[in-house]
């Protein structure tokens, strides 16, 4: 019986099974084959390639796999030539790429080329000239014989009785105890995420009197600077970019300067806190902690890049869109005697990204 | 003078007539021309204002009201200053069509630079604002492009982009790519924040910083600006170059190994 004629035959089998069942009435008259409608085809004849039948393609074929081996030689001499003779910092021009460094464009392309010619080589070799007749690899129980069931089970008892574990009881509960013990050197190093933030998410560098400076300028801001329209990132005075906890401190003090027409600011609380209409808002999304200073001046919305969260910067920094949970914590500002703006205080909130214990 | 008309004729009276005449006209200018500079500056300043009154009352006041005073279509136009009406008409954003998205677009400009100076120079005598800047202050000279590299990103990449390529907004408003974008415009773009773009205005942002910044977009984001990592995929960042990776970079090796397991081609059967 070939193989290739059971898919065929499988069908028509199938149903001259059930018109005949109808037809004779449960006569019985099945055939053995019918037994099994569903019988295994096996695989189909193999087909010989070009290859395997005619010496010359398979000449041809290594022919072509040691062209692409020797390729990717070339192209690794050239890639150690490249990274000797161009200087570092030529730049070129091609054409869907634009202005590109030389070296980079050259080592990027031979040893592209050096790496795919070998691969290339190796799937064309396999494809065309290693045999390719199907094998068919038949699956085994997982199950040991049973022999081997036997030994092992025996050897166990054996080892067991030998260990008297069973009747020296000091041993055995020593021996749980050192082994119940021994992971909890590794509980104990998790100590070492630590130390709990305790109080440092709760406040932040800006306290009553700290001038509000200019991130721009490094100068303290006047009301008179702050147009109108205008956006002004301001940083606690006293804080430097090269101080040590610069970028700590800055990730909780950032500030986002904007100036509202008092009649236009909803919330009152915010008119309140402002000055002149100055409002001054924790520039970090209280979703997952963000920079978010996206300001359109004409709506007063901000929006935050990472999940589009959207805040009314005129009505008390609400939450209008988006999966941030909280407004914007606004900090309170005001201007002492020498006509600076200065903070009349710390955030009243925690800033940024809510946290189990914020409350 | 019968000497003269005796000679009028000769083959060189053209020519001695066409040097007298330039000489004439010549002089004329040169003895009016720097005295009636000073006393005409007022009346040219009035006649500049004059035209753009005119250009305004066919082209703005529909939306912006007849005195600039703003409608329910339109802002008022009292303050903006000469740079404004500079950025906004130079870029074509205005005058806007009458039905609008959520954001004017950038579109060819149809006036003239002698009519935008007209009509900025009347918009500025409406109320004080900010000027046209001059070569001088967006110029490349002397700008500090990596002051203007961190400038930008604190001030302008969170809307534009590290280079200035652009980025979305809400409801469907952007801020646009800056690329080819003329410094003159960058720089009154910074000073009047046209549309929903904030305003960074000299005392915040400083001259200096302004030109820094127009510097470094010039550096990184022109048809001179460039890329040294090759494809530069729209420069938005990892994300879209993590979504070409994942696309065509993971779908192209799947691609590869579905044909290298394919079946080859076989001899025909004889």
């Amino acid at each position: 019986m070939s193989s290739q004629e059971i898919p065929e035959e499988n069908l028509p089998a199938e149903q001259s099974e059930q018109t005949a069942g109808h037809d004779e009435h449960g006569h019985g008259a099945l055939s053995p084959k019918d037994e099994h409608p569903f019988a295994d085809p096996g695989l189909p004849p193999h087909e010989h390639r070009i290859q395997d039948v005619d010496e010359r393609a398979a000449k041809r074929s290594e022919r072509s796999v040691a062209l692409m081996f020797t390729v990717s030689m070339l192209a690794t001499i050239a890639f150690i030539a490249a990274f000797v003779a161009i200087p570092v910092d030529r730049s070129v021009y091609i054409f869907p790429l634009g202005h590109i460094s030389a070296l980079n464009f050259a080592l990027g392309m031979t040893l592209g080329i050096a790496l795919f010619c070998i691969g290339a080589g190796a799937v064309h070799w396999a494809r065309t000239l290693m045999s390719d007749v199907e094998i068919a690899d038949e699956r085994h129980p997982i199950e040991a014989e049973p022999e081997v069931r036997e030994k092992v089970f025996a050897d166990f008892k054996q080892g067991a009785k030998e260990s008297a574990l069973g009747r020296r009881k000091l041993i055995r509960n020593t021996m749980f105890g050192a082994l119940t013990l021994v992971p909890l050197s590794g509980v104990v190093l998790l100590r070492d995420l630590g130390p709990l933030p305790e109080e440092k998410l709760r406040h932040t560098l800006w306290s009553r009197g700290k001038l509000l400076v200019n991130m721009n300028t490094n100068e303290p801001l006047r009301p008179s600077d702050v147009a109108v329209g205008s956006l002004t990132f301001a940083k606690p005075e006293g804080l430097e970019e090269h101080d040590h906890e610069f970028q700590n401190e800055i990730a909780k003090a950032a500030l986002m300067i904007v100036r509202i027409q008092p009649e236009n600011i909803k919330d009152k609380r915010e008119l309140e806190w402002s000055h002149e209409g100055i409002v001054a808002y924790s520039k970090i999304c209280t979703h997952v902690g963000c920079p978010i200073s996206l300001y359109e001046q004409q709506t007063h919305h901000v929006l935050c890049p990472c999940h589009q969260s959207t805040f009314d910067l005129s009505d008390g920094a609400r939450v209008i869109f988006g999966p941030a949970g909280h407004a914007l914590p606004q900090l309170r500002i005001g201007v002492n005697d020498e006509g600076y703006l200065e903070a009349l205080g710390d955030f009243e909130e925690p800033v940024g990204p809510a946290f189990w214990e914020r409350g | 003078m019968k000497k003269l008309s005796a000679r009028r004729r000769h083959p060189l009276a053209a020519v001695v007539v066409l040097l007298l005449a330039l000489l004439f006209s010549g002089g004329l200018y040169a003895v009016f021309a720097p005295t009636s500079k000073a006393e005409a500056d007022e009346t040219a300043q009035s006649l500049t204002i004059e035209e753009g009154k005119k250009l305004y009352s066919v082209g703005c006041a529909s939306c912006h009201g007849t005195g600039g005073q703003g409608t329910s279509d339109g802002p008022s136009l009292v303050g903006v200053g000469a740079a404004a009406v500079d950025f906004q008409v130079g870029t074509g954003r205005m005058p806007a069509a009458t039905s609008q998205g959520p954001q004017v677009p950038k579109k060819k400009n149809i006036y003239s630079q002698a009519e935008i100076d007209q009509l900025a120079a009347y918009i500025a005598s409406l109320g004080a604002g900010p000027a046209i800047p001059t070569e001088e202050q967006y110029g490349p000279q002397g700008a500090d492009i990596a002051k203007g590299g961190e400038l930008f990103r604190t001030n302008c990449a969170q809307c534009h982009n590290f280079t200035g390529k652009g980025g979305a907004l809400t409801h469907g408003k952007y801020a646009p790519d800056l690329e080819g974008v003329s410094p003159k415009h960058i720089y009154e773009a910074m000073e009047t924040g046209p549309q929903n773009m904030p305003s960074f205005p000299d005392t915040t942002l400083s001259e200096e910083n302004k030109k820094d910044i127009i510097a470094y977009l010039d550096a990184v984001n022109s048809s001179k600006s460039e890329s040294p990592g090759g494809l530069e995929l729209g420069g938005l960042g990892p994300v879209s170059e993590g979504l070409f990776g994942w696309i065509f970079g993971l779908g192209g090796l799947i691609a590869v190994a579905v044909w290298v397991a394919a079946r080859t081609a076989k001899a025909k059967k004889s």
